[in-house]
């Protein structure tokens, strides 16, 4: 070998060297940063199926503490049967149902219109619902509780959901569906003499099925999650509090159990995470304002 | 014809009712009329005997103008504001370590995502295990060399950690949020560019700040509004770690749980003439942040 491919392969090598170190590097950072982002859910996860019974266990006995030496799904039947958890689960259930439809119907009618009809004061309703974008709506949650108030809706469902199923994300996501909608489709429709409602609901809601998908997972991930407005819209009703507040009730409690709480914990994240798994490719389309971040 | 145009416009109309319904009752009115409640004195108390808010001009904002509490809330939020560049500079970093192309890439790009579709309530729950004195945070550090166990402290209840402890969770559940956002962005910038400049010796270090970070402008300054308009408006981190207290010695008190605070977050107590004050006061700060964000952007508009 000449003295010169000798070198070009000595360099070649190097480089190789370094790919494979800068590779290597990559996964530890990543695998570092894994780490951090789903350590919570780990040791919570530890915890939650931890035999309490078992002697001398803390949660604070690291490492041990996330190798539980002996695993039960006691606490798990324990905070449903002692602490009520399958109440708030319901709670949960229904508002995020009724929040969840409530949006798919409000927009998917709104939008319409705003996509597909020629009428008088279509600009100004549309600039309407975008300064909601940027009105200053902290302080709407002080009138809103009165005004639940005074329609006797204070502490009941509707008085959750009716205040937060009426968004400018959810017209426009459904608006940009139905503008991607051939106009010939719907001039086909009404020379066979389809009204409008036969129009939105033949034509246009078919074919905005994935729209309508998307925004359904983003509100019922949401409203699941939500914290603040149903315990301020909740203030007077315990009884009907999803588990995104009752938990943290339950863990102000003086003396709390922390496996129980771990297993609620577990409870209310496990159809969450179910959601996400099944309809990631939603979340990584990467869509302004889907989660609240 | 006529006829069919306003036919057109009463069906238009009524698809349109039940939106504009519930935004005018739930979005609109409370803005208007909370603004108003912000020049009266609307108590609790006036609520229960039926009485009305009575006008008093610019007593309200005159008053949490002066009340140190607010002050301190203001001056919590803006310090809150910090968490704003550190998170878009890491989940641009983030973004870029998940856009090579490399085996198992998928699965870290969702492991990432899974904080942000966390609720508050339970990065509450989990989160104050960590930051306990006994906790795993004090045990990783002692693990370092960097506390012994006399010094170790419950992050959440000393008065210098506390609003960081609570802005970490933050970052923790708002990197993968921006990450999606960001590798949208990088896939705009051509492939050859950072091939030739890793020829030409650059570090990874170099590339990220010379090439991503000038490239990705447009983007970086968008998830910054975006991200200043959540910091500024931080609430719901703060009421489920402190229960509301903004504890402690008011060292998590931000501007918005004042707004709380004087309204349904203390009901025996609440002065609604106040909180919409309060509530007015930090939309004028919003809006002055997001303008400077919005004359940021213009320029590098005007420059495209």
């Amino acid at each position: 070998m000449s003295p010169q491919t000798q070198e070009a392969a000595r360099l070649r090598a190097r480089a190789a060297l370094r790919k494979g170190l800068g590779t290597a590097l990559s996964y530890a950072l990543m695998l570092l940063i894994l780490a951090f982002a789903i350590f919570p859910f780990l040791w919570t996860l530890a915890i939650s199926i931890t035999d309490k019974q078992a002697s001398g266990i803390s949660i604070y006995d690291f490492p041990r503490s996330l190798f539980p030496p002996a695993v039960t799904l006691g606490n798990f039947f324990e905070v449903i049967t002692k602490l009520n958890l399958g109440k708030y689960f319901l709670n949960s259930v229904i508002i995020t149902a009724l929040t969840v439809v409530g949006t798919l119907v409000v927009s998917a009618l709104a939008a319409y219109p705003l996509a597909r009809l020629q009428f008088p004061g279509r600009a100004l309703i549309f600039g309407a619902i975008v300064s909601t974008l940027v009105l200053p709506t902290e302080i709407a949650f002080i009138v809103n509780v009165l005004t639940l108030r005074d329609l006797g809706l204070l502490g009941t469902y509707a008085g959750v959901v009716l205040p937060i199923i009426a968004t400018a994300f959810g017209i426009f996501l459904m608006r940009q569906a139905y503008l991607a909608i051939p106009g010939t489709l719907m001039e086909a429709a009404r020379i066979d003499g389809a009204t409008e409602l036969q129009i939105l609901w033949r034509v246009m809601i078919p074919l905005s099925v994935p729209s309508l998908t998307a925004l359904g997972i983003f509100t019922l991930v949401g409203t699941w999650n939500a914290f603040f407005w149903p315990s301020v819209a909740l203030l007077t009703n315990d009884d009907l509090l999803p588990m995104s507040v009752a938990i943290l009730k339950l863990k102000g409690q003086f003396n709390y159990d922390v496996f129980n709480v771990a297993a609620g914990a577990m409870i209310m994240m496990i159809p969450v995470l179910v959601v996400f798994f099944m309809a990631q490719r939603f979340f990584m389309r990467g869509m302004e304002g889907a989660v609240k971040g | 014809m006529k006829q069919q145009a306003f036919t057109t416009t009463l069906i238009a109309y009524a698809f349109l009712a039940p939106a504009l319904v519930l935004m005018g009752l739930f979005t609109f009115y409370p803005v208007i009329y909370g603004s108003y409640l912000g020049f009266t004195d609307y108590t609790v108390a006036d609520l229960a005997t039926g009485e009305g808010p009575k006008w008093v001009g610019l007593k309200n904002i005159q008053f949490v103008l002066g009340d140190p509490l607010f002050q301190t809330g203001i001056l919590n939020s803006l310090k809150y504001l910090l968490v704003v560049p550190i998170l878009q500079i890491a989940s641009l970093a983030v973004a870029v370590l998940v856009n090579q192309k490399l085996p198992f890439m998928a699965l870290f790009r969702v492991g990432y995502y899974i904080p942000v579709v966390t609720s508050i309530s339970l990065a509450a729950v989990m989160w104050e295990w960590i930051f306990q004195k006994e906790g795993f945070l004090n045990w990783s550090l002692q693990l370092l060399n960097v506390l012994n166990s006399e010094g170790r402290f419950n992050w959440l209840l000393n008065e210098n950690t506390a609003l960081w402890a609570i802005m970490l969770v933050t970052f923790w559940r708002g990197f993968g949020y921006y990450m999606v956002l960001y590798l949208a962005g990088l896939q705009s910038i051509p492939a050859e560019l950072e091939e030739a400049a890793t020829l030409d010796g650059a570090s990874a270090w170099q590339r990220f700040w010379l090439i991503i970070v000038p490239l990705m402008r447009p983007t970086l300054l968008l998830c910054s509004l975006l991200s200043t308009i959540a910091a500024i408006r931080v609430l719901e981190e703060i009421i489920v770690f402190t229960g509301g207290s903004g504890g402690p010695l008011n060292s998590t008190y931000t501007a918005l749980l004042y707004v709380y605070n004087k309204s349904w977050g203390n009901m025996l107590n609440a002065n609604f003439g106040v909180a919409g004050a309060a509530g007015l006061l930090i939309a004028l700060v919003g809006f002055a942040l997001s303008y400077v964000n919005f004359r940021l952007t213009r320029e590098e508009r005007s420059e495209r």
